[in-house]
């Protein structure tokens, strides 16, 4: 567990000392300053907005960003689908690989223009390079992008009075992606680069083995090695949640992730724009104090959830006990554990670890495979999605999900003590509480709908792989990654099926729109509003008790919401594991 | 103002692409083509003239005279280094333990010196199918037989692991692991040597 710890804290401490200065550079540019990286990249900025016809003072009321967002990713979804059906005509595909079924490009496009990226396909034996560079890495920074473009209209709302103005969506767009997210991705991809992930354009690579085997019947002398250009996909695919493998097995792929280090990196990238995020939204509203209730929050639900994996993780396997196998590095780190589905080089520890900072980000990416996690740390994996994605989160959505529940929590805590709630100065009323339940509820019922129709017909049971719970919890993980726009899964599921591709397909848009729409109007509603000036009555948003009904509520939603699901599943499973341990040698 | 944004849209969209689909991949390509031309062709390694695999990616040994890596669940043949995939056994699922089972009883008949447990990594699959690593635990296990096999002293066969051994970064990032194919390099190309001098 020591290794475990010293994992945990090292990646929270990068997140935090990388996001606040990130945060701060964010605020500047969505600010407008002029600075010396605007004075480098701004030319190209201002030819975008010229070929676009943008004017950069265009300011737009909710409905029009809300428009301009639905317009602009509907034009990314057709591309993305255009693309995938027709990429067996297309230049860049080395191994000949045909168009993909209209079920899975509805379900592929749904998937990466949500910032989803469920992936019912594997990467290298289904996308050819242009598929992988022009449809899902644009996808990958746009779908980031428009997370975040959701919750700088929501921090405007905040901040402005009196106005029906929340900023423009093309001119944020165009700053996020030229001045946030490709930088950083540059930046990353030449790391990834420097430790092995390849960046090339020639075809799969047949080498000659020293060593022929037999498997079956057949001789086995050469081995097809997939290549392409991995590093540029993988460092957005990290740094913008999306978590959409170059190959099937995602991070755990060496060519994707091919150290410890860079394991470290991919781990601190998923959480560095969420945190960096919260650091920009204390400085927007001009309250600092507002960032380090959020992040304590965050903290206080992400730290003992993570351990609790970890620690259940790198217990032993009770199935495979009276064997007589060891743990294999018990003698020199306390590795060892389910090593199951999990990689040499990043150990047990740091699988776990990566899981449940892909589940608490949006970014559904694995470095191990969780359907073979121990029945708690899959649980752990639920558990952060179901939260709502509020701990770290997508990035903006996430802390759009938390600026939710927070103006939840002030509207609770007015009603305990019987004052008007108000939020930074925006009074909350019914309008208000409407938005935030319609954002906050949609999610639950997704998943519990759509787990409930798949346990109900053939169709949905067919998919399962493992038996008992655990078959369950595949179909509950299903539903509850793709309504989080998260994309991780337990890989078992067989996710290539009409029913499974239009299903899952459904929960992503639903879970996307239906959950963030609302957060627009209320954007909207709240620059309306006039700010009031805080007086000895005031509820202030800060602070550990402020934090401590913060959490509660996010915690009371998500349990009430999920406890009986999660029974059938996870808890079960895993008290079938006492009955395996009760009757084992 | 409707017009206006579908334009906006259209347009943003198709630069958007540009960038952020053909220039910066493009770039990327650049960058590593000068900087990282090993890497990013796929850190392949060559012997004898001839590719024979990528240092990163692993490969299925099997026979007396090579260490035997982990365990590949890739369809139709293990290591497939073209459709990368995990087991996806549950931690409860029976398979599972028929599977381990099997490979315990498989490699306790091919290392009958071997003594104490066997590593646990050595008879589970990996999350990719195609971890080039393992521990080292499961290295010294088989020393006794390649010594064997191959008449290489178990000090030269130690020493080989070490050399293919990589220490965890700063103490904390990941495991200590010995990379297979490096390690079955080093006892070909010792063989080789062997023979030329022999001959």
């Amino acid at each position: 567990m020591k290794m475990a710890i010293e994992s945990l804290f090292a990646v929270i401490v990068a997140a935090l000392v990388l996001g606040a200065p990130l945060g701060r550079y964010m605020a500047r540019v969505y600010a407008g300053d002029t600075f010396w990286v605007t004075r480098f990249l701004g030319p190209i900025e201002r030819l975008i907005y010229s070929l676009s016809g943008v004017r950069q003072n265009d300011e737009m009321d909710w409905k029009r960003y809300a428009v301009a967002l639905l317009t602009f990713n509907f034009f990314g979804m057709l591309f993305l689908y255009g693309l995938l059906l027709w990429q067996g005509d297309l230049p860049l595909n080395p191994a000949h690989f045909s168009a993909v079924t209209h079920a899975l490009a509805f379900n592929t496009a749904a998937s990466f223009v949500t910032n989803t990226n469920w992936q019912a396909y594997g990467g290298e034996s289904t996308m050819s390079y242009l598929s992988q560079m022009l449809g899902l890495t644009v996808q990958n920074f746009l779908s980031a992008a428009t997370g975040i473009v959701i919750v700088l209209a929501l921090i405007r709302g905040i901040v402005r009075a009196k106005t029906r103005h929340v900023g423009n969506f093309w001119v944020d767009m165009t700053r996020t992606v030229l001045y946030v997210l490709l930088p950083l991705s540059v930046v990353l991809a030449i790391v990834l680069m420097e430790q092995g992930a390849p960046q090339t354009l020639s075809p799969y690579v047949h080498a000659h083995l020293i060593a022929p085997f037999t498997s079956g019947k057949a001789r086995i002398a050469a081995q097809t090695i997939a290549l392409g250009p991995v590093a540029s996909q993988e460092a957005i695919k990290q740094l913008g949640n999306n978590g959409g493998g170059f190959f099937n097995a995602n991070s755990a792929h060496p060519f994707e992730n091919p150290t410890a280090f860079t394991d470290y990196l991919q781990m601190v990238a998923m959480i560095l724009i969420p945190t960096a995020l919260v650091f920009m939204f204390g400085r927007m509203v001009g309250d600092r104090r507002q960032s380090g209730t959020i992040i304590a929050a965050m903290l206080i639900l992400f730290v003992p959830l993570a351990l609790a994996s970890m620690r259940a993780d790198l217990a032993n396997n009770p199935l495979l006990r009276g064997l007589g196998i060891a743990r294999s590095h018990s003698t020199l780190y306390d590795g060892g554990g389910n090593v199951v589905g999990v990689e040499d080089r990043f150990g047990v520890a740091n699988s776990a670890l990566f899981g449940s900072l892909a589940t608490a980000t949006s970014t559904g990416a694995a470095n191990s495979a969780y359907d073979s996690f121990m029945p708690l740390s899959g649980l752990v994996n639920l558990c952060f999605m179901q939260l709502g994605e509020t701990v770290f989160g997508g990035v903006g959505t996430g802390l759009a999900t938390m600026l939710a529940f927070v103006i939840f929590a002030v509207f609770i805590g007015g009603l305990m003590i019987g004052r008007t709630p108000e939020y930074l100065g925006k009074k909350i009323e019914s309008f208000e509480i409407k938005m935030v339940s319609l954002s906050i509820l949609i999610m639950p019922l997704l998943v519990l709908i759509g787990t409930s129709v798949a346990v109900d017909f053939a169709a949905g049971r067919a998919g399962t792989f493992n038996p008992g719970p655990h078959g369950f919890s595949e179909i509950l993980y299903a539903f509850t990654s793709t309504a989080n726009n998260n994309g991780s899964a337990f890989g078992g599921l067989s996710a290539d099926t009409t029913f499974y591709n239009v299903a899952t397909g459904l929960c992503i848009l639903f879970g996307r729109y239906w959950s963030y729409l609302p957060l627009l109007a209320l954007a909207g509603a709240l620059a309306n509003k006039q700010k009031l000036p805080a007086n000895a009555g005031t509820l202030g948003a800060h602070g550990p008790l402020f934090m401590g009904l913060l959490i509660g509520v996010i915690l009371l939603v998500g349990a009430l919401n999920f406890f009986p699901a999660l029974g059938l599943g996870p808890i079960a499973e895993q008290l079938s594991h006492v009955h395996v341990l009760a009757h084992a040698r | 103002m409707m017009v206006r944004d579908m334009r906006a849209a259209g347009m943003l969209f198709v630069a958007m692409a540009a960038i952020t689909g053909v220039i910066y991949p493009l770039a990327m390509l650049g960058v590593g083509d000068i900087a990282f031309p090993h890497q990013v062709h796929g850190s392949l390694v060559r012997y004898r003239g001839r590719v024979v695999g990528s240092v990163l990616i692993g490969q299925r040994f099997r026979g007396p005279r090579w260490f035997w890596g982990r365990p590949s669940a890739t369809a139709p043949m293990p290591y497939n280094a073209a459709a990368s995939t995990a087991s996806n056994l549950g931690p409860t699922n029976p398979v599972l333990r028929a599977h381990v089972q099997a490979r315990i009883e498989a490699l306790k008949a091919a290392n009958p010196r071997a003594h104490g447990p066997v590593p646990e990594d050595l008879v589970t699959s990996s999350g990719s199918g195609l971890d080039p690593d393992i521990s080292i635990a499961a290295a010294r296990y088989q020393v006794p037989r390649v010594a064997e096999a191959t008449g290489f002293a178990r000090g030269r066969l130690e020493r080989w692991i070490a050399r293919a051994t990589v220490s965890p970064a700063a103490g904390f990032m990941g495991e200590p692991v010995v990379n297979v194919l490096k390690l079955n390099l080093a006892i070909a190309r010792a063989r080789l040597a062997q023979r030329a001098r022999g001959g």
